[in-house]
């Protein structure tokens, strides 16, 4: 028993056990860490979304329409959450990702059904994330005709022409993205989950190592503010962002060839928003940890929901509601929603307004969370 | 001229727990103050109220004229304040470090303020090395330069050579001396006996009170104790001890090496014992002066006695 006796072996095991459990958060991180992932992702994340929100466009109120409308709603893909008589309004709708689908249905529909002429219904879907669209497209001309039989039937009543075949021609539009490339959706993406992956796992051990290692005190006692103390932490970590955003943009233009569709100046401020909001977010994290272990762990925590809610793995819409919501409380988010709406949409400051409100949002909340738990004392 | 500190009944509380309990300390200009107790005694957290690290919970006072609690931050610009821990920045150069200082407290021209501290530690040729390679003795020398830097009227050292050789030890007092001749107050927290010896005044605070104040003389003087060497053969010290215990007029009698010291406040009683015991053990005895060392064990001792009747 000379390379392994029980008593010595048990003496690690005892001491490792007992420090496991005075680190609160390292043990709270290992049991409450499984459990919140298998339950939060195990229900939201949905490849094969359901219930996505669509727009409808329409001038008519025959019963042609809304046999087809049904149709769709009971395939379980569609949920119509805005009806609309316009196809502009529409448009800002799909472009700032409200909704997923438009569905048109020409004003001379009913007319062109009851002479056979051949009648078209128009889907554009937001095809940004090929694998949203597909399902609720495939279903989509099968169904709508097979509706419009019915209809057609009951309508005419027993003696008229029932089998005229797929009479309706359903027109699709995968818009931005029409071959489906799955790197255009991804690459965008990623800028955003590189950025606050570093972001905030730097800023928030990059004050904890000085509480750490004792540094802070003295820092303290010299003739420095709280306000020049973070912006001193903060913004060499701003310079990092940067390069890493030129290098993450410059990629997918050469590597990827993800379009640039919009204004790079708009690209630019949000992603400048984004990144203050997230050094704040790791600033703040750096006052609740007291050591770097804990810094990490506390990143990682807010990392994961981040890449799994924020619609950047997983279809946003195609979670269930409440995923949603938490989603929605998440920076990232917001800036997947502007980022790939500059990028692949060429949506403007109007059409992303609500996503810069929200980031600006993020940004002053954090820093002021920051500010109030930085003690000049040691209190 | 105003006192360079004065504070009085400042108290600290963490919960139910009084770490520092209606502390008044007074501090002239260019004195070396020295501020005793055992570990866990309040020294450190006394300090951190007076430079404004810490909020007291009662109590007020004046460092350098200025507020306590209002006047923190004036004060913090004002102090040259040392903890107890290495608190620069191990992964930069001492020359990095310095520079840092410099620049906080705007010190113009900053490369000749770095130079000539530089030069005045004798690490000119050290300058680029990463301050975690330096030894203990001299990380708190480094620390006291860059402490010192702005021209504090007060600095304070919490403990500054704890863990530091004896030759280190030394010269770093011989620099405290220095500073004091210039004319710079210092506050400095100890454990060690020679190095309270070593200050003006010294004020010893024992489980967050403030028990003695005083030069060594007259603590010593004031404690009214009475101190007998006794000197012989190992075996017949340590017996001498087993008799001494508990016999009338002793209340200390601590061994240092081959001789015993025995200390009591009744002279007479002390005298007796000691003369009996010495003789039935065949160990010669004589009077001797109190040391300060003798004083601070004998305070605790009371204090432990004091609590004993409460509880």
């Amino acid at each position: 028993m000379r390379w392994l006796a029980w008593h010595r072996l048990w003496a690690m095991l005892v001491k490792e056990f007992v420090q496991m459990r005075r680190d609160r958060v390292t043990f709270a991180m290992m049991l409450g860490v499984p459990l919140i992932q298998l339950v939060l992702f195990g229900f939201a994340i949905n490849n094969d979304p359901k219930k996505l929100p669509a727009a409808l466009v329409t001038t008519s109120e025959d019963q042609f329409t809304r046999a087809i409308v049904t149709a769709l709603e009971n395939t379980g893909y569609y949920r119509f959450t805005h009806i609309l008589i316009s196809a502009e309004k529409a448009d800002l709708l799909i472009d700032n990702g409200t909704v997923s689908f438009v569905v048109t249905i020409p004003s001379d529909f009913a007319r062109r059904v009851m002479t056979e002429e051949r009648p078209q219904i128009l889907i554009e879907a937001d095809a940004t994330d090929p694998s949203v669209a597909s399902g609720a497209i495939s279903t989509l001309s099968t169904v709508s005709a097979n509706a419009l039989r019915r209809e057609l039937a009951a309508t005419a009543g027993a003696g008229a022409v029932a089998g005229g075949g797929a009479a309706l021609e359903a027109v699709v539009h995968r818009r931005y993205n029409p071959e489906g490339v799955t790197q255009f959706n991804i690459v965008p993406g990623l800028l955003g989950v590189i950025l606050q992956m570093t972001m905030v796992m730097m800023t928030a051990m990059a004050l904890t190592r000085e509480v750490e290692r004792g540094t802070m005190e003295n820092l303290l006692a010299l003739p420095a503010t709280p306000l020049e103390i973070m912006l001193g932490k903060v913004l060499p970590f701003l310079v990092v962002g940067a390069g890493q955003v030129v290098v993450v943009l410059v990629a997918a233009r050469v590597l990827f060839g993800v379009p640039m569709a919009g204004d790079m100046r708009l690209l630019l401020a949000g992603i400048l928003i984004f990144v203050l909001a997230l050094i704040f977010l790791g600033y703040t994290f750096s006052t609740l940890a007291r050591t770097q272990m804990q810094a990490m762990q506390l990143s990682f925590f807010f990392f994961l929901p981040s890449i799994l809610l924020s619609g950047f793995a997983f279809p946003f819409r195609g979670m269930p509601g409440w995923a949603q919501a938490i989603g929605e409380a998440l920076p990232l988010t917001h800036f997947l929603r502007l980022v790939r709406g500059v990028m692949l949409k060429g949506a403007d400051l109007h059409t992303v307004s609500s996503q810069i409100a929200a980031l600006i949002g993020f940004a002053v909340l954090f820093a002021a969370l920051a500010l109030i738990r930085f003690r000049r004392t040691l209190d | 001229m105003d006192p360079v500190i004065a504070v009085e009944g400042l108290t600290k509380r963490y919960g139910q727990r009084t770490v520092v309990d209606h502390v008044s300390l007074t501090v002239e200009k260019g004195e070396i103050a020295g501020f005793l107790g055992p570990n866990g005694s309040g020294k450190t957290t006394t300090i951190r109220m007076m430079c404004g690290l810490l909020t007291p919970d009662e109590g007020r006072g004046t460092v350098l004229g200025r507020d306590v609690i209002r006047q923190a931050r004036e004060i913090k610009r004002e102090v040259g304040y040392m903890t107890q821990r290495f608190s620069f920045y191990e992964d930069l150069t001492i020359e990095e470090n310095l520079a840092f200082v410099a620049r906080l407290y705007r010190l113009r021209p900053m490369r000749a303020h770095v130079q000539r501290t530089l030069e005045e530690l004798g690490l000119s040729h050290r300058r680029r090395d990463l301050a975690g390679t330096l030894s203990g003795g001299w990380k708190q020398r480094l620390a006291l330069a860059a402490c010192v830097m702005h021209e504090p009227k007060l600095l304070l050292l919490d403990e500054p050579t704890a863990g530091v050789d004896p030759k280190a030890r030394r010269e770093f007092w011989d620099e405290i001396h220095r500073l004091a001749a210039r004319g710079i107050t210092v506050l400095v927290s100890t454990h060690y006996m020679d190095e309270a010896e070593r200050c003006h005044r010294i004020n010893y605070i024992s489980r967050g009170r403030l028990l003695a104040t005083g030069t060594v003389a007259e603590i010593i003087a004031r404690s009214g104790l009475a101190s007998w060497i006794v000197e012989g053969a190992p075996a017949a010290i340590d017996a001498a001890i087993e008799r001494l215990h508990g016999a009338p007029g002793v209340e200390q009698a601590t061994p240092f090496g081959l001789t015993l010291h025995v200390v009591g406040r009744d002279g007479e009683a002390l005298a007796r014992s000691v003369r009996r015991v010495a003789a039935e053990l065949g160990l010669s005895a004589r009077p001797a002066e109190t040391t300060l060392e003798d004083v601070f064990i004998h305070l605790m001792g009371e204090e432990n006695s004091r609590d004993r009747e409460a509880a």
